[in-house]
């Protein structure tokens, strides 16, 4: 055996047959981050502490919930007065699938600022979509689970989105479903895959999305690379150790996090209608459509994008687009050039445009339609796609800024 | 940066300012007073008499109310209780504030299920509900007598009216947007007055609503209280751990 990790004691007792010490060093004492990572990089640390929030209120609601299209409306309501302390425990969870969001949206337009997704972190950046692709289904699935009346027609909306694929469309939209509209088989499978299914693959996506962070190591604000400066033991001279330095600087972020997801808990859970819709408060009912039908926010950019195009399918086609494209974000960026401080300003007004559309595009998705409405979501729209096309056209040649050798 | 920030507002300036859609009359807001338990017990007393039997309040308990609102149990039997179990005894104090009329019966009687009342102030909001309740009016032409400004063609008649008595709209033409007019209810005007006055019928309405805001989140006053210490904790934590790193972070440069 080798002696290196004879610490002795119990932990070289675990050293021996477990890569203990090891693990630790290589994930976080021994995990060289650069020194001059600002506000921004809070998001990665946050994401991970709201999932682990979500399964622990998870288990605590499936403990109550009752996934039966008779009793599901009734077990919430029922988790909410009769449970000792079940209101909280709800709210942190329906608020924590908000917030979920608010952090992954963050964290990706981190990546995209910084160029966190360019070559050698292309692998990080899929993870990371696919991990965006498990949670919107994760919530979505979720969203059933309440049995009101958005819940069961925002679920019933987006299934025959699936309809609109010729051929097999009505075929797979019946598969889905297991019944010719959202039912009790729906509700069922949903809470499946919402409680056992996509969470495995979540945690799984997570520790991949993790190790692939730590073979490359992490981009920073300035996007220049690290290990291109190595002290003579081979440690990166503008890296400092993970633990304690970010170990204790993300805690502050974590508290801070909580404080602002603490006032929406406790204060405004329902958030005006957008994280708790209103219609969410009557039982889900397959004999009444309610007058407007608008999924949960985080949805409505891609919703907006749907109900832009006039045709079915294609609209349902550049809504998986948009998503898709995102996908391909390292092979679209041409450039050379991480950070958005040295990149060209037709680069930094491409991203401003992307951001407005996306949340033009949000906040139109949650409004009832209007003629002018469209018109805007189909300029917000071009936008959007736009970004990705400019992105593509301006980064081959893109006049860019020296960059520093090393960190700022 | 600043610059940045106003464009982006700029751009996105023509999704804002939308409003909600032309309000119906009356229009009035409404604020819930929580501490006013009084207010709160009177609406309990209207909801059991003139509500319930009707609608039910299925998710919530009649001891939690009482427990909630100041009511000792004894009392809440004597004054909230007025069903009975499918025994035929009366329903106990923790029961569920269910009702007697099955959902299938209440079909063939008004053509719609009532609906539970537990969450309608959460779905429908209490200014809305102050509203509704006040916007009863006379119409011959409904099967019940009675039509509502806020829920047009309501199947719901209006079991307050010996309160407020018998009203009938003032109205005027409107344009609609779209070259055509229609009547548009600006007002009503006291045909035969009622048990109560107008003032009094306001607020045995908003008494009633108060008793709905409550009901749908009996926990609303602890979430909050709880919510303050909560934060109060975490600034505290805050500035601890803000100065933790801080230390940590000294020899960084």
């Amino acid at each position: 055996m080798n002696d290196k990790s004879s610490t002795g004691g119990l932990i070289g007792w675990i050293d021996d047959r477990f890569p203990l010490t090891k693990m630790w060093e290589e994930h976080l004492s021994k995990y060289y981050a650069p020194k001059n990572f600002n506000f921004w990089y809070f998001f990665g640390s946050l994401a991970l502490l709201v999932l682990v929030m979500q399964i622990i209120t998870g288990i605590f609601l499936t403990m109550h919930y009752k996934p039966d299209g008779e009793m599901a409306f009734e077990s919430v309501e029922y988790i909410m007065r009769d449970v000792d302390w079940g209101w909280l425990i709800r709210y942190l969870h329906s608020t924590g699938s908000s917030a979920f969001f608010i952090v992954v949206y963050l964290h990706m337009f981190r990546g995209v600022m910084y160029g966190s997704y360019q070559k050698p972190r292309e692998l990080i950046w899929l993870f990371g979509m696919f991990i965006y692709l498990a949670l919107m289904a994760e919530a979505f699935m979720g969203y059933l689970l309440p049995w009101g009346q958005m819940s069961y027609w925002g679920a019933q909306v987006i299934i025959s989105l699936f309809g609109a694929i010729p051929v097999v469309g009505d075929d797979l939209t019946l598969w889905i479903r297991g019944d010719f509209v959202i039912s009790d088989a729906t509700l069922n499978r949903f809470f499946a895959l919402h409680v056992v299914a996509v969470p495995l693959v979540l945690l799984l996506l997570v520790v991949m999305h993790i190790l692939a962070l730590h073979e490359v190591g992490s981009n920073n604000p300035d996007g220049v690379e690290i290990k291109k400066h190595k002290d003579e033991n081979g440690i990166p001279l503008d890296g400092i150790p993970f633990h304690p330095y970010y170990s204790v600087k993300d805690i502050v972020g974590v508290v801070g996090f909580l404080i602002l997801f603490s006032v929406v808990v406790f204060f405004m859970p329902e958030m005006g209608g957008y994280f708790l819709e209103h219609a969410n408060f009557i039982p889900a009912n397959q004999f009444q459509t309610p007058e407007h039908i608008a999924p949960v926010w985080y949805f409505t950019p891609y919703y907006a994008i749907l109900r832009a195009v006039p045709d079915k399918l294609i609209g349902v086609i550049f809504m998986f687009a948009a998503i898709f494209l995102l996908f391909l974000l390292p092979w679209i960026d041409r450039g050379k050039v991480h950070s958005i401080r040295y990149r060209s300003s037709a680069f930094k007004w491409l991203l401003v445009m992307f951001v407005v559309s996306f949340i033009g595009l949000g906040y139109l998705g949650a409004l009832p339609l209007s003629d002018s409405r469209t018109i805007l979501a189909r300029v917000y729209s071009v936008g959007y796609f736009g970004f990705f096309l400019g992105l593509w056209w301006i980064s081959k040649n893109e006049k860019t800024k020296p960059v520093p050798e090393r960190v700022q | 940066m600043k610059k940045v920030l106003i464009i982006v507002a700029g751009l996105l300036l023509p999704v804002l300012g939308w409003g909600a859609e032309t309000a119906t009359y009356p229009n009035d807001e409404i604020e819930i007073d929580w501490d006013d338990k009084a207010s709160m017990q009177r609406g309990a007393r209207t909801f059991v008499n003139y509500c319930m039997s009707c609608h039910a309040a299925s998710y919530s308990r009649f001891n939690r109310v009482g427990q909630d609102l100041g009511i000792p149990d004894e009392q809440v039997l004597e004054n909230l209780v007025f069903t009975t179990d499918i025994n035929g005894d009366k329903t106990k104090v923790g029961e569920l504030m269910k009702i007697t009329m099955t959902p299938a019966y209440a079909e063939r009687a008004f053509g719609v299920v009532p609906p539970d009342l537990s969450l309608i102030a959460r779905s429908r909001g209490v200014n809305w509900l102050y509203n509704y309740l006040r916007g009863f009016y006379v119409d011959e032409s409904r099967p019940l007598g009675v039509n509502n400004s806020v829920f047009d063609k309501v199947a719901m008649p209006h079991v307050l009216i010996e309160m407020q008595g018998y009203q009938k709209p003032k109205t005027v033409m409107k344009a609609d947007g779209q070259g055509g007019e229609h009547e548009v209810i600006v007002g009503f005007e006291l045909i035969k007055p009622g048990t109560q006055s107008k003032s009094e019928y306001d607020q045995t309405v908003h008494d009633l609503v108060a008793f709905l805001d409550y009901v749908a989140e009996p926990y609303k006053q602890t979430r909050k209280n709880v919510g303050t210490g909560v934060i109060i904790f975490l600034l505290l934590l805050f500035i601890l751990t803000y100065f933790l790193k801080k230390e940590y972070w000294k020899d960084i440069h």
